[in-house]
């Protein structure tokens, strides 16, 4: 496959910060109507490789290609632009706000003309209300505060959001690591709802379980470097569970585990 | 309504809200029922001078409430997004000695120099907002500071050009008369002051700001997840420097009501309101921590705080008691909101 053909495209991706190197030499692509997952364990370096994917922070070092054409984010608005959405770990959501306000927060519908233009909270509540139902989201009541909602819900809402406002790349921080094994398996069901309807989707994870069957492709990060990307016919998930906790190191601690009394 | 349009059949979970218990769950009902309480209070205790029935009284204490009320609008939207002013008060009366200092002494006529106060209203909201937003310190403490500085240069100015506590008859300016007919005049034979009118234009402007507009969501955001709201675009610093320029600008605006009113203005003129402000809108049902509240709650909050001060003189009580009985509402007020706020918060 050419690299002008990705939607999005990673090429020697590092960050430094300080003395500190937060990430070194990481290259990674997802296409329209795929998931790519990017797995590593807690300081593996995912957050600043999503924030710099995300417009949030800039690469020190690399390019970024979207189709093929090279971009430069200076904000999370340019990399929206470009049609990448984030659905942050936090979700950037407001509890004490409606469901409805939350959906479009940022993006109000209007109505009206230039500074008298209202906001338009009929459509805003019919919109939202569709849109849920349309990804098999069923929430009681669009008025309810989202902090009523659990965990999944709220993950949920999140990712129907960003592909209503066209992500044609989504971003997903964590989306699963705080929800119980049911709830993980609704937001799991929603990211393939969303790659069926063409979105190319980023999968930050830190559990391979989670990854392994909703992604095509996987990058594995420790200590701000890539330890391999693979193609799902490429790799196992006992052997993505291995690599991803270390590998060596696992095998070394089982042993030593083992031997003991 | 737009939910006959919704597309899906009614649903199992939703049990059918009867009116009452969601009218319960509004914001601003504690603020609504608080006011008609002490209305009927003072209804009682101040009965000799007809307080439910005259036009006279209820003229008084509306007027009082108005001087608190206008610039609560302001506030309360600043504090549901999220920050304070205390300077509000000292803002009322440097703008105010703006005023009689640009009609007086610089012989301005009085709507340019009215409109040179509310710039130097705009101009204090933006820096205390910049330096909120720039140093990321609490606005508790930012807008202390320029209190201080506002309440220091008020006093010491006032006695440097004047040789006394107040600036003088500022009624001599050019334009005097029909600016105080527009801002500060008496209303039908009744002497319901247009002031009052202000209060109800702004509380409405404000409403029709948070419930209705992109702006007002953005308040909302700003106020109850910065973090949040900035990730989905929100332009956070934004919102929050314009708020403190409303916020400012309408205590310039009152500033230049009162001056217009007494026709002169003394150095210690609003004082002390910032707080009377602030409980306006705790009233009201503004969360001190930003995110939730309401305009037309702290309009009934400007109210009840208008007729406790009035309340007191007509019912023959030792004035003195007025800032107990203040407290008082503050807090039961703040204990109602909370059982208010958390069943909101409940799932409905």
């Amino acid at each position: 496959m050419s690299a002008d053909s990705h939607l999005l495209q990673a090429d020697g991706i590092s960050k430094y910060y300080g003395n500190v190197v937060a990430l070194k030499d990481i290259s990674v692509h997802v296409n329209a109507g795929e998931v790519t997952c990017i797995l590593g364990d807690n300081g593996a370096g995912k957050s600043s490789f999503i924030k710099i994917l995300s417009g949030v922070h800039q690469p020190d070092e690399g390019r970024l290609r979207v189709e093929g054409e090279e971009v430069h984010f200076t904000s999370p608005r340019d990399a929206r632009a470009k049609g990448i959405a984030t659905v942050y770990q936090d979700l950037a959501m407001v509890p004490l706000m409606s469901i409805w306000r939350n959906f479009f927060l940022g993006a109000e519908p209007r109505k009206g003309w230039g500074p008298l233009s209202w906001f338009d909270a009929a459509t805003a509540r019919r919109v939202c209300r569709t849109e849920l139902h349309e990804m098999g989201i069923d929430i009681r009541d669009p008025d309810q505060p989202v902090g009523t909602l659990s965990g999944g819900e709220r993950q949920s809402v999140a990712i129907a959001r960003a592909v209503y406002f066209g992500a044609r790349v989504l971003i997903l921080d964590e989306p699963t690591s705080a929800l119980g094994v049911k709830q993980a398996g609704v937001v799991l069901k929603y990211i393939l709802q969303a790659r069926d309807r063409g979105v190319a989707v980023i999968f930050i994870t830190h559990n391979p379980h989670h990854a392994y069957p909703v992604g095509d492709r996987f990058l594995l990060l420790n200590r701000g470097r890539s330890i391999g990307c693979f193609d799902k016919a490429d790799i196992t998930l006992a052997e993505l569970t291995r690599q991803m906790a270390g590998g060596a190191e696992l095998e070394a601690l089982e042993h030593e585990l083992r031997a003991g009394p | 309504m737009a939910e006959t349009a919704a597309p899906t059949s009614p649903d199992e979970r939703l049990v059918r809200v009867s009116p009452l218990s969601r009218i319960l769950s509004r914001p601003d009902i504690g603020a609504f029922l608080g006011a008609v309480a002490i209305w009927l209070l003072f209804g009682y205790f101040a009965r000799s001078v007809d307080w439910l029935t005259s036009p006279d009284i209820t003229a008084a204490w509306t007027d009082q409430a108005a001087q608190y009320g206008i610039v609560a609008v302001a506030v309360a939207l600043l504090m549901i997004g999220g920050e304070f002013d205390l300077s509000a008060g000292a803002m009322v009366g440097s703008s105010g000695l703006l005023l009689g200092y640009l009609t007086t002494f610089k012989d301005l006529n009085v709507w340019p120099a009215m409109a040179l106060v509310i710039l130097f209203g705009l101009a204090v909201g933006f820096m205390n907002g910049f330096v909120v937003i720039k140093t990321k310190l609490p606005s508790f403490i930012i807008t202390l500071a320029t209190f201080f500085v506002l309440q220091g240069v008020n006093a010491a100015l006032t006695l440097n050009l004047t040789g006394t506590t107040a600036i003088q008859e500022i009624d001599k300016a050019s334009g005097f008369d029909a600016a105080r007919r527009f801002l500060a005049s008496e209303v039908t034979e009744y002497q319901f002051k247009v002031k009052v009118l202000w209060w109800i234009g702004l509380t409405i402007v404000g409403a029709w700001l948070l419930a209705k507009t992109r702006f007002g969501n953005w308040i909302y955001a700003a106020g109850g997840d910065p973090v949040a709201a900035r990730n989905v675009g929100v332009p956070v610093a934004r919102t929050k420097i314009l708020l403190f320029m409303m916020t400012s600008g309408t205590a310039a605006l009152m500033g230049i009501i009162t001056a217009l009113e007494l026709r002169s203005i003394q150095a210690k003129e609003g004082i002390g309101n910032e707080f009377l402000f602030i409980i306006c809108a705790v009233v009201g049902g503004c969360l001190l921590t930003g995110g939730y509240g309401s305009v037309i709650g702290t309009f009934f909050g400007a109210a009840m705080l208008g007729m406790v001060q009035l309340g007191i003189i007509y019912a023959n009580w030792d004035s003195n008691w007025t800032y107990t009985f203040q407290g008082a509402i503050l807090f039961a007020a703040v204990l109602l909101n909370a059982v208010i706020r958390s069943r909101a918060e409940r799932a409905r």
